[in-house]
């Protein structure tokens, strides 16, 4: 008697078993890696809008999962591999330290999808992506030059990375394509979120005349220094027009979500393969937050500037474009290929600051 | 004046940092090492964020603040006073469980606009030139910094009971020989560190940066850790060593800005440097250090009778 209860128990265990597994592969399982947490205001929030913009849309046939704050390391490799061994068939690892750790757990796990945001490595089953900031940061530069009175406007920049960089040389030629004369101050705050630095990087520009403040780091204490100051400036990942209603300017806004939709509808097609994909303003990956606290003819040439980029009239790297060291670097009418760029390592003329190397 | 402008912004920036010194110092004067300072702090900033937000009054977040950071340092009292935990590793744990705390609490006040607690104006003296806005125009925390420092200096030299508890910092067996109790001073003394470090906490959230930001104290609790000792235990030298600390901090972001050609990793790590290497100079004299560590520190104490 005892034997036929087990067995049965044994039985019903495997049916739910089974049932539950069968659910599970209805709906195919979407995961996220964040270096940060989802609520840090900046870079990994605008990833969890895009999850949850993708939830919204593809909500009957998919379900997403996430784990955040995994650090850039041995642990981010661990992370990876319990999302790959839980069940997901599309993993997005959503920063650039993520990246061999991607590739590694990638060839453990062959039928899984992996994609790696800012990456270079690829593979059969891992793809990557990137948006173009830089589009974004050179209409910014052409608002700067229009609105400051100073002609000089301050840079609150991270780390020295070719991403930074680039955002930092875009920015300049935008501004010089309306002023040539526009300078820059660049600080290296060395860190992406400390309120307390950021703040204080911000004082000092502005102490030093500058009145138009720009970032490349994520939380909002520039934009609140600014608005103390009376001055104006720039938005970073989010939109920060809370910090500074009478502020800011623009931001630079990423829009993941309609990223991940198109992935995961390829997913579900079966038509996914592994690419390298470096979308722009005209493919939604990233957005501009409404021009604001600007008078009409320069909003109206921000916005011209956004519709001849985004319709490729307008490449924010075309030459004729020297090096900080006076050196040619672009011929006039030539554009910059995507690989200079994603390595960039060096300024354009006009820059006043020493490249940290 | 550009001079005036950097005054302002160091003094923002040190005085988190003197506070949290200020207490700490008082807790280990008491031979109690809590290296919780960077949790205690983060609590104390989101405590006073969230009820300067639900109030409307950021006078109410600041006694919050400091509500809080006491209140969570009576767990790490409790631990290793009690229950005689290793007090390296609880302080260790406090720090980790307040930065994983205080990010579950705040989640909802991500992004909202902070409540600024406004410089005090007194008329008169405020408009002074040039020393009227660094002296007489600032907000109360900066006050109350230096009062603690004062307040700080008078208790632990000049007052008995401060006598008594240097008495339990350098030993602790002999001070309970005396019949002194030895466990509530501590628990009092860490709770005095606890409260300061919440008060420098509410001062990031509500003065420095009106924002709550996960992580906010971004390492600030360390660097009060690292001032203590590196001041071998004495007010003044705290005070000195978190202005020399901001000092150098606001004046490379202003070297960069001139456009100085000076590596900005190198610059970054000046103030670290600059604050140990004077720190060490004015405390090299060996008999003096010798005097002022608490001989206990760090010594678990079991009453045994």
């Amino acid at each position: 008697m005892r034997k036929i209860a087990l067995a049965l128990a044994a039985t019903a265990a495997t049916l739910i078993g089974t049932a539950a597994i069968a659910q599970a592969a209805d709906k195919a399982k979407i995961c996220f890696i964040y270096v940060g947490s989802k609520t840090d205001g900046g870079y990994s929030e605008g990833h969890d809008r895009g999850r949850q913009e993708l939830e919204k849309a593809l909500g009957d046939k998919i379900e997403t999962a996430y784990l955040e704050k995994v650090p850039e390391g041995p642990d981010a490799e661990r992370a990876i591999e319990r999302m790959a061994r839980s069940g997901c068939s599309l993993v997005f690892t959503t920063s650039f330290g993520f990246m061999d750790a991607t590739i590694k757990v990638a060839q453990k796990f062959p039928k899984v999808k992996f994609e790696h945001a800012t990456g270079f490595k690829s593979a059969e089953n891992v793809g990557t992506y990137n948006a173009r900031f830089y589009e974004g940061r050179y209409i910014q530069g052409v608002i700067a030059a229009k609105m400051s009175k100073t002609g000089v406007a301050g840079y609150i920049a991270s780390f020295p990375i070719p991403e930074v960089v680039m955002g930092i040389n875009a920015f300049v030629l935008g501004a010089q394509s309306v002023n040539p004369d526009f300078k820059i101050k660049v600080v290296w705050a060395n860190t992406w979120a400390d309120p307390g630095k950021e703040a204080d990087a911000a004082k000092a520009l502005a102490d030093q005349g500058v009145d138009i403040l720009t970032q490349h780091t994520d939380t909002t204490a520039p934009m609140q220094v600014a608005a103390e100051r009376g001055i104006h400036a720039f938005g970073q990942a989010s939109d920060m027009i809370a910090a500074g209603p009478k502020t800011q300017l623009t931001a630079i806004v990423d829009t993941w979500g309609a990223y991940y939709i198109k992935r995961t509808q390829a997913l579900l097609d079966g038509t996914w393969k592994s690419e390298q994909i470096w979308d722009g303003l005209k493919d939604g990956i990233l957005t501009m937050a409404p021009y604001t606290n600007m008078p009409d003819d320069v909003k109206k040439l921000a916005e011209e500037t956004e519709a001849k980029i985004k319709s490729g009239e307008l490449h924010p790297f075309t030459g004729p474009v020297k090096k900080q060291d006076g050196s040619e670097w672009l011929k006039a009418g030539e554009k910059s290929d995507d690989g200079t760029l994603l390595g960039m390592n060096f300024y354009v003329a006009g820059v006043d600051d020493k490249l940290p190397q | 004046m550009i001079l005036e402008a950097i005054i302002l912004t160091v003094i923002t920036a040190a005085t988190p940092l003197v506070v949290a010194a200020l207490g700490e110092l008082v807790t280990e004067r008491s031979g109690v090492l809590n290296l919780g300072v960077e949790g205690m702090m983060i609590m104390g900033a989101v405590g006073a964020f969230a009820v300067a937000q639900m109030t409307g009054n950021p006078y109410l977040g600041l006694l919050a603040g400091i509500a809080v950071g006491a209140l969570f340092s009576l767990l790490f009292g409790f631990l290793t006073l009690t229950l005689v935990t290793n007090q390296v590793a609880t302080g260790l744990a406090l720090t980790i469980l307040g930065l994983g705390a205080s990010g579950m609490i705040g989640e909802t006040w991500v992004g909202v606009p902070g409540i600024k607690l406004q410089a005090i104006y007194i008329p008169g003296l405020s408009d002074i030139p040039v020393i009227g806005p660094i002296l007489f125009h600032q907000d109360i925390v900066f006050y109350l910094s230096i009062a603690l420092l004062i307040g700080v200096n008078w208790f632990l030299f000049r007052s008995r009971t401060g006598l008594m508890l240097r008495a339990i910092g350098d030993n602790h067996g002999s001070a309970h020989a005396l019949g002194i109790d030895v466990l509530r001073v501590r628990y009092l003394s860490v709770m005095f560190g606890g409260a300061c470090a919440g008060l420098a906490g509410a001062q990031l959230s509500l003065v420095y940066t009106p924002q709550w930001v996960e992580d906010m104290s971004a390492g600030r609790g360390w660097i009060a850790l690292a001032l203590v000792v590196f001041s071998s235990w004495r007010p003044w030298r705290v005070l000195a060593g978190g202005y020399l600390f901001g000092a150098v901090t606001i004046g490379q972001l202003h070297t960069q800005a001139l456009g100085v050609n000076v590596p900005s990793q190198f610059l970054s790590a000046l103030p670290y440097a600059a604050t140990v290497v004077v720190l060490v100079l004015i405390s090299r004299n060996r008999r003096t250090t010798l005097i002022n560590t608490p001989a206990s520190l760090g010594k678990p104490f079991v009453p045994d009778r």
